[in-house]
């Protein structure tokens, strides 16, 4: 995406010949590229779109897994559960609140800044992009681990570092409730920085150099420069990391379920889904409902991306 | 990408003098290398700290503690690691996952993505959109309707020991596959867009097939979409922690993204050991990193609705 303003502006250049109707094809042809279209829309349809829809009805019934019979509607109980009755809804939903301030306010803004040193052709550029970039590499999973030997209570580097460790005042880290959200943003904003420099290195390299130029020449500072033209000119970019920086926050799981499976102050919503399946106590209509809390909120940032990459596209 | 890097580097080059003088001379090029360098080292710590404790044998760090110098330095932990946690077989099923579900999925994706961007047909771009639109859910929002589904599935004994689709490796395939099809789909649509089109009308004036446009004239001008999203892809799949955790059940079948959890609970407190099992487990992606690093980006920013 951030690779779209060069690409369809050496587009515009060439005007393109009108695409093919398919009228003009032959019979054989026909069946060929619905074969081509048809293969890959049924494994979506049964893999994607039906599993949504299976996920929304879900909700509205008690099932117990076992058989297609055993469905007994509830109306909103479901609902009701999850809203009133679930200690640990309300604690997931301010958790994920706290996930997107933090990459917004933090992991974000400092990937921004990481490109835009980098981007001023300073000496050793690639060896910092590549240092930065290193953790985008890693999953998740293997983060949470990587950052429990920094964070762990008697042997982490961290309480070593404090002078903490072995002692009473040695903070357990990814264990105690009042700090681990905080220690696992930390943790996912080592990744997120890394992913967020790397859009914007693409999305500053799309920006007219000449405009910048003219901004020097009219005697703008470095500052005024980047805040007044070369930030607006990348407005494409913004829009797709703000999304992408909304849809990290609502997809959170792996590095929490790592530490202690989302429990103990690091409840989200999308560990309650998984915890409502995979738990002893498996209640498929009430994961389902927490499902469908989750998707109507990620559908707020799918409009708005999809609305905006179509609209300038088609 | 190749076709925008050459005039950005142009465009690049010519700027360079101006503003290099500018940044020489100001007094905040001091502060950013000052900035960079900290910010450098303070995210190498962690994985240098990983591996510093995983050369160090654990008798050593029971003596003097983790924050120490001193005792032997060695790989005798990787080595342990290796035979204790299980890694070969974590290895082959992750080798089987990553492998089946990328070529599958880039397979079916320039299939699709061929077809609506070369034809103009009635639903073209609202499936392409429903397709975009999927892959950016979170994929938990799925997880209980699929698990049910490949519980549901009747698979014969002699395919499937557990008789469905659930704790085998090609429903983690299934999985997956159909989870990043609507990425692919999208972002190779928009690299077959810019394709000319008078090279598919030629080879129809040739007389070729739409199988033929597809597979000896599309696909080769493709290549290095395909080799950036390949690379994204394989990493992607490789980092894969969910669709195992819900859909295997056996230990000795989870890819190693997901067994490393397991490990964790295997090692206990031996963080030497621990450290030793993550780091083996990132030598796969990084020997990726270091090889491909250029279609790893390219990848990246190719389609940067990825989550």
């Amino acid at each position: 995406m951030t690779v779209e303003a060069p690409i369809s502006a050496a587009r515009a250049t060439r005007s393109p010949a009108p695409r093919r109707r398919l009228r003009s094809l032959t019979k054989r042809d026909r069946i060929v590229l619905g074969v081509m279209i048809g293969i890959p829309t049924l494994i979506q349809a049964v893999l994607v779109w039906i599993p949504l829809l299976a996920s929304v009805a879900l909700s509205f019934f008690k099932w117990d897994g076992l058989q297609l019979s055993g469905f007994v509607f509830q109306g909103l109980t479901n609902y009701n559960f999850v809203f009133n009755q679930a200690p640990a809804f309300w604690p997931a939903v301010l958790h994920n609140i706290v996930w997107l301030l933090f990459l917004g306010l933090i992991g974000t803004p400092l990937g921004l800044l990481l490109a835009v040193l980098l981007d001023s052709k300073i000496r050793g550029s690639r060896i910092y992009q590549t240092v930065f970039f290193m953790p985008v590499m890693l999953s998740l999973a293997l983060i949470g681990i990587i950052w429990q030997l920094m964070y762990s209570q008697d042997n982490g580097l961290i309480n070593n570092v404090l002078g903490t460790a072995g002692t009473p005042a040695a903070i357990d880290w990814f264990g105690d409730s009042s700090v681990n959200l905080w220690a696992a943003l930390v943790a996912a904003t080592w990744r997120h920085a890394g992913y967020i420099m790397v859009l914007y290195l693409a999305g500053l390299k799309g920006v007219d150099p000449s405009i910048k130029e003219a901004a020097s020449l009219d005697g703008a500072n470095g500052r005024q420069t980047f805040f007044r033209v070369v930030f607006p000119a990348m407005a494409a970019t913004n829009v797709i990391i703000v999304v992408i920086t909304v849809i990290e926050s609502l997809r959170a799981f792996d590095i929490v379920y790592v530490i202690n499976h989302g429990t103990n102050g690091l409840e989200l919503l999308s560990v309650l889904v998984v915890q409502y399946l995979v738990g002893e106590t498996q209640v498929i209509g009430i994961g389902s409902a927490f499902a469908v809390v989750l998707l109507v909120i990620s559908l707020v940032p799918i409009v708005i991306y999809l609305s905006r990459t179509f609209r300038t596209k088609e | 990408m190749t076709t925008t890097t050459a005039p950005a580097a142009a465009r690049r080059t010519r700027v360079t003098a101006s503003t290099r003088t500018r940044i020489k001379n100001g007094p905040g090029v001091w502060g950013a290398y000052l900035f960079l360098t900290v910010a450098a080292i303070l995210w190498l710590i962690p994985l240098l700290w990983a591996v510093y404790t995983s050369l160090r044998p654990k008798a050593d760090t029971d003596r003097l503690g983790y924050f120490s110098i001193g005792g032997s330095y060695g790989f005798s932990n990787f080595a342990q690691a290796w035979t204790q946690g299980g890694f070969l077989t974590y290895f082959g099923n992750s080798a089987f996952i990553t492998i089946a579900t990328v070529v599958l999925t880039l397979f079916f994706a320039s299939m699709m993505a061929f077809a609506v961007s070369r034809f103009s047909w009635r639903f073209n771009v609202t499936l392409l959109i429903m397709f975009t639109a999927g892959n950016l859910l979170p994929p938990q929002v799925l997880a209980t309707p699929i698990f049910e589904l490949f519980k549901l599935i009747q698979l014969p004994y002699s395919i499937s020991d557990s008789g469905s689709l659930l704790n085998q490796l090609v429903g983690v395939v299934a999985a997956n596959t159909g989870f990043q099809i609507g990425f692919c789909t999208f972002v190779l649509s928009n690299f077959m867009k810019a394709i000319p089109q008078e090279l598919g009308e030629a080879a129809r004036v040739d007389g070729a097939g739409v199988w033929t446009q597809y597979w000896r004239v599309i696909m080769p001008l493709t290549r290095p979409a395909l080799a950036a999203l390949g690379t994204l892809e394989v990493i992607f799949i490789y980092n894969d922690y969910f669709w195992p955790l819900i859909l295997i059940q056996s230990g000795n079948r989870l890819p190693i993204t997901t067994a490393i959890n397991n490990l964790q609970g295997q090692f206990l407190s031996n963080y030497n050991l621990l450290s030793a099992g993550a780091i083996i487990t990132v030598i796969p992606t990084l020997v990726i990193y270091l090889a491909l690093q250029r279609q790893f980006v390219a990848g990246l920013t190719l389609g940067a609705s990825k989550g």
